[in-house]
């Protein structure tokens, strides 16, 4: 077999494991004499089985694999839910400072009253934008506001003397929603959807009685609609003594033109690496802070930046506050990095820039549905919000699956759109397009995706079949992979790969 | 606005093809007395020179461990960030893609998770890890609901030497849970394998621990697993495992860790990268995102993620964990900076770590009233102090001296702990800062 199947630009990249040259290093040091060791006979005796490069070899390693990764700096990147939206590189330069990259989360209080104001006036933009009183500032992730935004609200009943035992949450949800209550200590209950692709209110009203905490209502919904009832759901809710949490991970389509706040919502997590640009890095880090009503706000978790006369203080302590805060979640004080970077692209945008990218959103998502709808199958009338969510009717005979679909897409220059998510359509392919494309990128999204209907509805199911032919894999067998795992390189058996 | 593609002119054509005549229309379903008419109260947009003067004026208030002498340590650690490691993960097909669930066009993302499992896999000492947690106190706490759900019992023990924003989150997140949680005021491990009876879940000990020590905890799984409890180990400065005895070689069941030391610079303590590594047999029992090999149509090897049947999105309410986005980026640092070093360069790190700790703790020796309580430790120790640390290192810091960090910070209920400081060195700390370290801190005693 020939050794070298690269061709053009795509390079075949082993793994740095299998790239080792002992002896060399990527990283020089010092000389240095070293006495006897402090480590009371626990030093390491054994190798690790770390591979040795230099520096020129890593990073033409990480180079070539970065290459075969779509990205948004690449391309329209649909992912609906996700919101892949363009990532400003200012936000990049202002998170690596000197003065906010370099400071320690346990110097004294003095020492940091920059960061602890960053913090604040970062939080002051999120409550303002939201018309919440109240803000957790430390959850690492959008499930990890869930979670805290829950456990505020099993807070506030416990203290109310009874946590209720129950959670209700629309099929429509994404998953994180059931397994942060799970992991809150309440059983779900799955409120369908009505034909509207919104919450069945009828349905979900029967089901409200005391034993219910809360409902978890994502809003707009993954449907990319607006629950039109939310108003009507929160008081009965409230009417029975429970909370209304909102999934905010789709906040970036109202933001600038809805305060949930009006919509009497009690407890909704942002996802600052969705809404506030912050690059999502292949899978984080995120930042998920949560806005909290009035009734909720004193149970926020340790710690939290308070404002005095002269100073910012960082309360870490449930003695040094008369609020009653239900815990910590995360170590340190949150994700200041991602901090930096979203109150970065708030001021860079304003008041009047993000009210015109909520909007522009929005008419890019409409502009698909105006332009699709004829060709493929739309699960729900418009006008929709940020995405718009279509199944596979149009498929139905073509032999073509949403799977399908999706791979043809890749050949077609563009990254899929979230497939058979949410479930309450079958087939579902959500399209996100987001405010940052151009009219012409919209357009030629358009164009592919509709030429690709109709090669499917002329029984050209080889070219689905076949896809993706130029990417750098073909498609993956992901049963072999999860029949027999293999996580991790190991030498045995790379010998065995490298003897070619 | 320099991130709208969109032109009003697009705009308008837009909203024609639709057949609307203005964006408020598409807002319809919004109830009515809801939806703002005019932009929110805040200040409106602004160009990138206006908005570089506004965060650095927050950067200019802060005194930064780059120009101060710094001895902080206690979970995060300055550490030398290669500069290749910041390049590399700005590269926009890293910094911008996301999640990779289309493998196709993310073997890259793909490709080095299952290089950064096996590196974390490599230096716990463990079989498998998963693909990174939020941080350290998270990857800890998700260990102890991982360990009680392999277990089924739900005792849990944490060791006084656990760093307290680990033992208090840890405690926050099995309060709902029907878990009782044992907070132990010993940390010696004959003490802690006199704690472990049957009804043990698992017991939880960082090495070294919160105050810098080291141990060797061999016994201690041998007794946990006599009892059939797990021992989870936290690592906290990961740095250390280039000279310990890895936890795997231990008889740790799961490891936890902070791996914020190899490619992330502090920040304020986030983002950071959580690690989590345990032993094949407890693979299902893992939260989070693992990547796994395989072949695609051609037979050529490739990446995937995999086992998601774990998982939130698979498994909803029945998921080992509600995580889905974790530390990507900061995994991928971790990952650069673990591979430039490679085996000869991390050994060496941490010799150098190492060798500056003992510099230090030399160099305090000359004052009388202060004094070292660690017999062991890898680059940070405590000391105790004649007077209440926190005042002192107030004072020092005044003097242009960061000088650790206080344990009465973090746990003030102690009347004991109110003297203790913990100090940590790396290799960024030169002979001059612990020169000025002992100077300042004999001024500021006498």
């Amino acid at each position: 077999m020939k050794k070298n199947s690269n061709k053009g630009l795509q390079v075949e990249e082993p793994l740095i494991f299998e790239q080792s040259s002992p002896g060399a290093c990527g990283v020089d040091f010092p000389e240095m004499e070293i006495s006897k060791n402090k480590l009371g006979g626990n030093h390491r005796v054994k190798p690790i089985g770390l591979p040795n490069l230099s520096e020129p070899a890593a990073v033409r390693h990480y180079l070539r694999i970065s290459q075969k990764n779509y990205c948004i700096d690449s391309g329209l990147y649909p992912l609906g839910s996700c919101t892949m939206k363009h990532n400003p590189r200012l936000n990049e330069k202002m998170a690596r400072k000197p003065g906010l990259v370099d400071i320690h989360p346990l110097q004294p209080q003095s020492t940091v009253q920059g960061a602890l104001e960053l913090i604040y006036v970062c939080s002051e933009w999120l409550t303002k934008l939201t018309g919440m009183p109240g803000i957790a500032m430390s959850p690492a992730a959008g499930a990890h506001g869930e979670l805290t935004g829950l456990m505020t609200i099993r807070a506030a009943l416990e203290d109310r003397g009874n946590p209720r035992k129950k959670v209700l949450v629309p099929e429509s949800a994404h998953g994180t929603n059931p397994a942060s209550a799970q992991m809150c200590g309440y059983e779900i209950e799955s409120i369908p959807a009505n034909s509207s692709g919104r919450v069945d209110t009828e349905k979900l009203l029967g089901r409200l009685d005391k034993t219910v905490a809360a409902i978890m209502i994502t809003n707009p919904n993954t449907c990319g609609l607006f629950e039109d009832q939310i108003v009507q759901v929160a008081d009965a809710v409230h009417e029975i003594g429970g909370f209304l949490y909102c999934d905010g991970a789709n906040f970036n389509a109202i933001v600038g033109r809805v305060k949930p706040g009006d919509l009497k919502i009690d407890s909704m997590h942002l996802n600052l690496h969705k809404t506030f640009s912050t690059p999502h890095g292949g899978g984080g880090p995120g930042s998920g802070p949560v806005v909290l009503s009035k009734e909720l706000a004193d149970y926020a978790p340790l710690p939290f930046v308070v404002k005095t006369d002269d100073r910012f203080e960082l309360i870490e302590s449930a003695e040094d506050t008369d609020k009653k805060p239900f815990g910590r979640i995360k170590g340190f004080h949150g994700q200041f990095g991602v901090f930096v970077r979203a109150l970065t692209y708030m001021l860079s945008m304003g008041s009047d820039g993000l009210r015109q990218a909520s909007g522009d959103a929005v008419l890019s998502a409409n502009y698909l549905l105006a332009q699709l709808k004829d060709d493929l199958s739309i699960s729900f009338e418009g006008p929709c919000m940020h995405e718009v969510l279509i199944d596979d009717r149009f498929l139905k005979d073509t032999g073509v699956t949403t799977l399908d679909f999706a791979k043809a897409m890749i050949d077609e220059g563009f990254h899929p759109m979230t497939m058979y998510f949410p479930l309450v359509v079958p087939g579902a392919l959500l399209m996100e397009p987001t405010e940052t494309e151009s009219k012409k990128s919209l357009d030629n999204y358009i164009d592919s995706v509709i030429s690709l209907a109709k090669k499917a509805a002329t029984e050209n199911t080889k070219h689905f079949k076949d896809a993706p032919k130029y990417t750098p894999r073909r498609r993956l067998d992901e049963t072999a992979a999860a029949r027999n795992p293999i996580l991790r390189w190991k030498p045995e058996k790379n010998s065995k790969n490298n003897s070619r | 606005m320099r991130y709208l593609p969109l032109t009003t002119d697009d705009r308008n054509k837009m909203l024609s093809e639709i057949g609307v005549g203005d964006i408020e229309e598409l807002f319809k379903d919004v109830p009515n007395d809801a939806l703002l008419k005019s932009a929110i109260d805040l200040p409106s947009h602004k160009s990138e020179m206006e908005v570089e003067t506004s965060i650095t004026s927050f950067a200019k208030k802060n005194k930064t461990t780059n120009i101060f002498p710094s001895f902080l340590g206690a979970g995060n650690y300055s550490h030398h960030i290669p500069a290749s490691v910041d390049h590399l993960i700005q590269r926009g097909e890293f910094l911008t893609s996301y999640t990779p669930y289309q493998p196709e066009i993310a073997q890259g993302t793909l490709q080095a998770l299952f290089e950064f499992q096996t590196q974390v896999s490599l230096i716990t000492g463990m079989e498998v890890a998963n693909a990174s947690m939020y941080d350290g106190a998270t990857a800890t706490s998700e260990a102890v609901l991982m360990a009680c759900r392999i277990t089924r019992r739900d005792k849990i023990i944490l060791s006084n030497g656990l760093h307290p924003h680990y033992n208090e989150v840890i405690e926050t997140n099995s309060r709902h849970l029907k878990l009782s949680i044992d907070s132990t005021s010993v940390y010696n491990k004959k003490a802690l394998c006199e704690l472990i009876d049957e009804n043990t879940a698992c017991i939880v000990v960082q090495n070294p621990d919160f105050f810098g020590r080291v141990q060797d905890f061999t016994e201690l799984s041998e007794t946990c697993h006599q009892y059939g409890a797990l021992l989870i180990i936290a690592v906290t400065e990961i740095i250390s495992l280039g000279a310990l005895t890895n936890p795997g070689e231990m008889g740790a069941d799961i490891v936890s860790g902070e791996g914020q030391s190899l490619g992330n610079p502090i920040s304020f303590g986030g983002p950071h990268v959580g690690l989590l590594s345990t032993r094949e047999k407890f693979l299902r029992q893992m939260p989070g995102r693992l990547a796994g090999e395989t072949v695609d149509e051609d037979g050529k090897r490739g990446w995937v993620l995999t086992l998601s049947t774990r998982e939130q999105h698979i498994r909803r309410e029945k998921a080992t964990s509600n995580i889905c986005t974790n530390s990507g980026l900061c995994a991928l640092a971790f990952s650069i900076h673990l591979s430039l070093l490679g085996e000869d360069g991390f050994t060496q790190l941490a010799k150098i770590n190492h060798q500056k700790a003992i510099d230090l703790s030399k160099a305090i020796e000359s004052l009388d009233e202060v004094e070292l309580i660690n017999e062991t430790f890898f680059n940070e120790f405590t000391l105790k102090l004649p007077k209440p640390a926190i005042s002192i290192v107030e004072e020092m810091a005044n003097k242009g001296v960061l000088a650790g960090v206080p344990v009465k910070r973090l746990i003030p209920h102690d009347i004991d702990m109110e003297n203790m400081l913990i100090v940590a060195a790396t290799e960024l700390t030169t002979n001059s800062d612990i020169e000025k370290f002992v100077t300042c801190l004999r001024e500021t005693l006498s």
